[in-house]
């Protein structure tokens, strides 16, 4: 771990979550305008606990999550306001040299897309290996070691023997454990992973969620897993954030979300999963279109969708309204939502 | 979405084997990629059949064969009796009109440069006959109507459209020519959640109003279960099992078929710690040298020596009543299973 941190905070020793996002905007400012992406993000993930971010494209996941990485790209990204706290301490205010230090090793992040995040012209093991020598200064041969190690705790069969083949050699799964070797390499506190089995089958899919919880379990990582699949967070979560246009609409512990949702938005969303039961039947959709980042409605950014909308969420935006203490909703009406909501 | 028994598709020990070469100048064909290794089966009017499988298992070349895109190594595709794939020329194109397709991405498949009016009226340039030119833009405004879209937007760009409005403009243009089937290639895989239902919904709506028969190909199988009569499972170009949903999903006799349900993550958190998982190894073995005897074999955890001498056929197997491509065929329900 940094000694950075150490120093300035002493381990531990703040009382919030391991990683705390609090009230962070993130704008584009592009030609046909500026695009709010992130309007207010707070979320926070614990060692050992795993945090499912879940929303649909476009409603600011990757950005929130780049901008904790600190790989946004700026411009035309911009950071308007907001703190990722890291034990405590504000990454955006750090100086540059102590924040990449914490960013590339106690915080880590595997992508979407495997293979274009891979260089396709250098071997695995090699970039796998070169974690260790630019961050732990290990030798050539050490490093390469480390790197056979650690393609064999993410199951590639045979590692000793792909260590010197190329992206395009393995499959889409193969290629997804090695980016996961990658980003576990330096011991990482925090893995965010986005989307990291999207474009996976079902099968692959299960064999690299498995994968992944026994890594956190093995090392007591914290997890933030951006994903749209409810499925996926129903099986891994222990709490959720509902994004949507760019704010966090809802959170809760896992089984209070499913149970009973809080955002008309959330629940839409558990309703609109085809159901044996409801075979045959029309499925319920929620109507209309998500937001345009560039005319963002205003008021309750959901309220042209919305089944429970009244004449003040047109004008007033509502809060993140504390519902208990682990429980927030971004609904004026959410005590209704509630009521009705028992499934 | 009720069949009737009266088959309009119906094929017969498909198999298309691309050509694997070697060399530069002097191409050697080295070996083949069985993309579709022998599939057998029928559709009848107004039904839809789910079909389900890993990626690079041949269920878009599976389409494309079923359309006339790609010609077959072998076997027979009859359209209402006569085989598609034996036709040329005027009796091709005719035969065509009877079977649509609705791609996967709604970002790529469509023309960017044409307008949604030149899109979804294209077909009928194509087959002139149908709709006199006079009628034709009033033909296309009916048509947006019909998937939801304003007809007024007839003459704006794919660009100005989301996901789901653009699967809606594929869709209306598969509708054109007012055919009997529709192949429905990942239609939704593309869009979100909130899209997915409705586009769902305006396929149902569609079909109980034309009496349309779909192949609907997709990974999400509960999307599929949703929508399907009769679901098939494919590996690596064979068919596996095949039955209705209610078969396939309750009282799945293949081990593949075993495997891929439980799988998929199942979208409620209670009792998940309970959940019983068949986690396969490794992933699919090359279509181009697939296992001898049941493709299934290097992943098969009930595999016998049995498997790697003799190929199973697809067939109703005892203890089961609907065909399964397993030697040991078991039903066994994985997805309630706890
Ligand atoms: N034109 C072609 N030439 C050579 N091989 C091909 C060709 N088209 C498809 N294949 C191969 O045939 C196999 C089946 O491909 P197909 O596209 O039908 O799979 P699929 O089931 O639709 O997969 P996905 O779920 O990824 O869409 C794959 O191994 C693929 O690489
Ligand atoms: N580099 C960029 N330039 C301009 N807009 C961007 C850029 N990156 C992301 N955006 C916009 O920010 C919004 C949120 O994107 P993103 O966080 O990627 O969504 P998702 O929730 O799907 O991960 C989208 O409207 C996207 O188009
Ligand atoms: S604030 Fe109003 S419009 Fe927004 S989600 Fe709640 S009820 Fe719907
Ligand atoms: S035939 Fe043998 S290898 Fe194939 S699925 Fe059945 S038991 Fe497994
Ligand atoms: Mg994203
Ligand atoms: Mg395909």
């Amino acid at each position: 771990m940094t000694e950075v941190l150490s120093e300035q905070t002493g381990r531990g020793a703040h009382s919030g979550a391991l990683l705390e996002v609090d009230n962070l905007h993130v704008e584009f400012r592009t030609r046909a305008g500026v695009a709010k992406a992130v309007n207010g993000v707070t979320y926070s993930v614990d060692a050992g606990e795993t945090l499912a971010v879940l929303g649909e494209s476009g409603s600011g996941k990757s950005v929130t999550a780049q901008t904790i990485m600190g790989i946004l790209d700026m411009p035309p990204g911009k950071i308007t306001g907001g703190e990722i706290r890291f034990r405590g301490v504000d990454l955006l205010k750090l100086p540059e040299d102590q924040r990449r230090k914490i960013r590339g090793e106690s915080v880590s992040m595997i992508f979407q897309d495997a293979l274009s995040s891979l260089n396709p012209v250098f071997p695995v093991g090699w970039q796998i290996a070169e974690m260790f020598r630019m961050h732990r200064g290990s030798s050539r041969s050490d490093a390469k070691k480390k790197a056979v190690e650690l393609m064999d705790r993410v199951r590639i069969p045979a590692a000793k023997d792909r260590v010197n083949d190329f992206p395009h050699q393995f499959s889409g799964g193969m290629r997804q454990r090695i980016m996961i070797a990658m980003a576990i390499a330096l011991d990482p506190e925090i893995l965010i992973a986005d989307e990291p089995t999207t474009a996976l089958d079902v099968t692959v899919q299960a064999q690299i969620m498995g994968l992944l919880a026994e890594l956190q379990r093995d090392s007591n990582m914290g997890l933030i897993l951006i994903t749209h699949d409810l499925g996926v967070v129903a099986d891994v979560a222990d709490k959720i954030a509902v994004m949507y246009g760019g704010r966090i609409v809802e959170n809760a512990p896992v089984h209070d979300l499913y149970k009973t949702p809080a955002h008309p938005y959330s629940k839409g969303l558990l309703e609109s999963i085809p159901r044996v039961d409801q075979k045959g039947q029309e499925l319920y959709a929620i109507k209309g279109l998500p937001p345009n980042l560039l005319e963002m409605p205003p008021g309750c950014a959901f309220h042209p969708r919305c089944p429970y909308r009244r004449d003040n969420c047109v004008t007033e935006v509502p809060p993140l309204y504390t519902i208990s203490g682990t429980r927030g909703s971004a609904c004026h009406y959410w005590r209704e939502v509630i009521d009705e909501g028992e499934r | 979405m009720r069949a009737n028994a009266e088959s309009i598709l119906e094929v017969r020990d498909l198999v298309k084997h691309f050509p694997l070469t070697q060399g530069v100048v002097v191409k050697r064909q080295i070996g083949a990629i069985k993309a579709v290794d022998g599939v057998s089966f029928d559709l009848h009017r107004g039904e839809t059949l789910g079909v389900v499988g890993e990626s690079g298992c041949g269920k878009s070349t599976l389409a494309k064969l079923l359309m006339a895109l790609e010609r077959p190594t072998s076997g027979s595709v009859r359209v209402n009796g006569k085989d598609i794939t034996a036709a040329r020329g005027a009796e091709l194109k005719r035969m065509r009109r009877n079977i649509q397709m609705v791609m996967q991405d709604p970002y790529t498949s469509l023309n960017p440069r044409m307008t949604v009016g030149d899109i979804v009226g294209e077909p009928f340039e194509i087959h002139s006959d149908v709709v006199p030119k006079e009628g034709r833009r009033r033909r296309v405004q009916e048509l947006l109507e019909v998937v939801g879209l304003n007809p007024d937007h007839i003459n704006r760009y794919p660009h100005q459209f989301s996901g789901g409005q653009r699967q809606r403009i594929g869709i209306a243009r598969g509708l054109a020519l007012q055919p009997e089937i529709i192949i429905c290639d990942e239609p939704v895989s593309a869009l979100d959640v909130s899209i997915q239902a409705q586009v769902m919904n305006l396929l149902e709506r569609l079909q109980n109003e034309f009496d349309l028969a779909y192949i609907f190909i997709a990974h999400d199988l509960s999307v599929v279960r949703h929508i399907s009569d009769r679901v098939a499972v494919m590996y690596l170009g064979k068919i596996v099992e095949l039955g209705s949903d209610a078969e396939i999903y309750d009282a799945p006799t293949h081990p593949y078929t075993q495997a891929l349900l439980s799988a998929v993550p199942v979208p409620d958190p209670d009792g998940r710690d309970r959940r019983q998982r068949i986690i396969l190894q490794g992933d699919p073995p090359s279509p181009a040298n697939p296992p001898s005897g049941c493709h299934f074999r290097t992943r098969c955890w009930k595999a016998q020596d049995i498997c790697a001498e003799q190929t199973p056929a697809l067939e109703v197997r005892p203890g089961s009543d609907h065909p399964s491509a397993c030697h040991f065929a078991e039903a066994r329900d994985v997805v309630n299973a706890q």
